[in-house]
């Protein structure tokens, strides 16, 4: 079963390509990592989930299905239902997320659309599931009121209390330090095992795809890369990127001795994508033909997908 | 808690005592503020009869000053309160749509609004009381559907910042339609600044519902408004000073207790001028 599917989405600003036929899916219980680096189109990938984008942004093709109703038609007053019910989402800034006026219990509520006075005992119950101490006392505070991992679990909250088929988690800990990060992941993972919700995990952090996603989609320049489940791809990466992006952690064992990978170049932006393999300019094993086709994905070993001429072991 | 000088206490007094004033007048006024009598006409402060005492003297039909000045500020404080409500709640609305949907409805809205501010709004309003006529319901009207467009520039530049903010993206993914989000989380949010324009809109309703009295074209006679009590004391200045300088003074402290709470709201609401 797939709780949410990606088919081909492509997006645009004018005429300048920014996602360019990205497809994946997440079953229920599901972690999936979306990772990449800064301005590949993560984000704009969950706002075209969400039907969210902004003015500027449009989805030039593809097709995104949730459970069994495809989004793409779908009115925007039944989309509006969905949000928040269906599919809900969590961001980067867990402070700014939260309304500074209203209290918590009253954010959480509204996720149900239903009056605080009238499930406040599953609200309270919620919070607990989120691990805030003190829940009867938390439930009236406003957000200045709370740390950000506190906030955080609030958001979560207000995510998960309407049990979603899919939730999407754009940088959930980027903003908080390191140690309430692994509690957050954790959190997030243990619900999301609990419920039975599909998790789609945007992050750029290696560390945090090896902590909890199931498979994961690197992403490339608004282009999928390599996919697959994530022990395969953290034990031989197929695509050369991705090979160089895990040789780029460091790792505690050699911090002493040698200097960190840091992969050539820079990534080109929307406006100088061309034909061919986005990553060519980068790639130690690029050659003519990835400068002038571009790769489809397709299967090699262990049940991934790798979009390389030259995959690497292949 | 914030300690308030002395200053601002007096400004809540000030306030204080026209509120309590206007809604205990019939409790406070020991006279009837409609009750002639021609052998009482013109007399100073302090004038005592048998069965009476005028505190403030009489007026040129022989009625308490001091009863119609407090009835005058029942007039003035409903017809300001009422009028600032519905171009609040005009301006607001018109706002709010403006900044959130965006295309043709901010052009509508944001020429409407220059268009208003491009007309003088006393001439405005005289002109709509001649047609309309005078009385307490139209001057509500007149000023309360005159005098919305400042709220809607205020509520318009309000919307468009705070729409940006990621918890108002964030109610939206989380399925809140427009209505919800604009009144749950924009309105709150941009409260501040809008009771701010409301203040200084509430001294300007004073001052018009006085000037419109004055021009015969707000409060009719026999009822008082402070406006119509000078008009009629206008021809008494010399022999009855009382009668002009008692409702203008009365006008005068309120409109500078509004404005001065107006500053001082301001200077709460809004963050550049805090810990001055
Ligand atoms: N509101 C917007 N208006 C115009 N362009 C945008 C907007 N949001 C994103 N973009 C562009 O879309 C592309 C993808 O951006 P996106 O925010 O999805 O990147 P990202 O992968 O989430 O990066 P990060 O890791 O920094 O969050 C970038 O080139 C960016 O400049
Ligand atoms: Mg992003």
């Amino acid at each position: 079963m797939i709780a949410l599917s990606v088919r081909d989405l492509s997006l645009a600003i004018g005429r300048t390509n920014i996602v360019d036929a990205i497809s994946f899916d997440v079953a229920p219980g599901e972690v999936l990592a979306l990772v990449g680096e800064s301005g590949c189109g993560k984000s704009v990938t969950a706002q075209a989930i969400m039907r969210l984008l902004p003015a500027a942004i449009r989805q030039t093709g593809g097709e995104i299905t949730l459970g069994a109703t495809s989004l793409s038609n779908l009115p925007a007053r039944a989309m509006r239902d969905l949000r928040g019910r269906q599919i809900a989402m969590i961001f980067q800034e867990p402070q700014s997320a939260l309304d500074p006026l209203a209290t918590v219990g009253n954010q959480i509520a509204e996720a149900l659309r239903q009056p605080l006075a009238k499930v406040r005992a599953e609200v309270r119950q919620m919070l607990v599931e989120v691990g805030i101490s003190d829940p009867d006392r938390r439930i009236d505070q406003h957000p200045f009121e709370l740390s950000g991992g506190m906030c955080q679990r609030v958001m979560i909250a207000i995510a998960l209390i309407a049990r979603p088929a899919v939730l999407i988690a754009d940088e959930p800990t980027t903003a908080l330090d390191v140690t309430i990060q692994a509690q957050i992941l954790a959190l997030l993972r243990r619900l999301a095992a609990e419920r039975q919700t599909a998790v789609v995990l945007i992050t750029h952090d290696m560390g945090v795809v090896a902590d909890i996603a199931d498979r994961v989609a690197v992403m490339y320049a608004g282009r999928v890369a390599e996919t697959g489940p994530t022990a395969a791809v953290f034990a031989t990466p197929a695509h050369p990127y991705t090979a160089l992006l895990l040789a780029s952690i460091p790792r505690l064992s050699d911090v002493p001795k040698s200097a960190l990978a840091v992969i050539d170049g820079q990534v080109p932006q929307p406006a100088d994508y061309g034909a061919g393999c986005r990553f060519a300019g980068r790639c130690p094993r690029a050659d003519r033909r990835c400068v002038a086709e571009t790769p489809a994905l397709r299967p090699v070993a262990d049940g991934r997908l790798v979009a390389c001429f030259h995959p690497v072991g292949g | 808690m914030r300690r308030i000088s002395l200053g601002t206490a007096l400004i809540f007094a000030g306030l204080l005592a026209f509120i309590v004033a206007a809604i205990g007048a019939d409790v406070f006024a020991s006279n009837d503020p409609l009750r002639q009598s021609l052998l009482l006409r013109l007399r100073p402060p302090g004038t005592a009869t048998a069965t009476a005492y005028f505190p403030l003297g009489t007026d040129d039909l022989g009625r308490d000053l001091l009863a119609r000045i407090l009835y005058g500020a029942r007039a003035s404080l409903m017809v300001a309160a009422l009028s600032v409500s519905v171009s609040l709640l005009v301006g607001v609305t018109l706002g709010l749509m403006a900044g959130w949907f965006g295309g043709w409805v901010s052009i509508v809205a944001m020429r409407a609004v220059d268009t208003m501010l491009s007309i003088p709004a006393i001439l405005l309003a005289v002109l709509t009381v001649a047609v309309l006529g005078p009385g307490f319901f139209n001057l509500v009207l007149v000023l309360g559907l005159t005098r919305w467009p400042r709220y809607t520039r205020v509520a318009y530049a309000q919307t468009l910042q705070v729409a940006a903010l990621p918890y108002v993206r964030a109610a939206e993914m989380a399925g809140c339609g427009p209505g919800r989000i604009l009144l749950r989380h924009v309105l709150p949010n941009i409260a501040g600044p809008l009771m701010v324009v409301a203040t200084s809109e509430f001294g300007l309703m004073i001052l018009f519902e006085a000037s419109l009295s004055f021009l015969g074209l707000g409060i009719q006679p026999p009822y008082p408004s402070w406006g119509s009590i000078m008009s009629a004391g206008r021809q008494y200045v010399v022999r009855a000073w009382w009668l002009t300088a008692f409702p203008g003074a009365c006008l005068f402290g309120v409109v500078l207790c509004v404005n001065l709470f107006g500053d001082w709201l301001r200077d709460r609401v809004d963050p550049r001028s805090q810990g001055r």
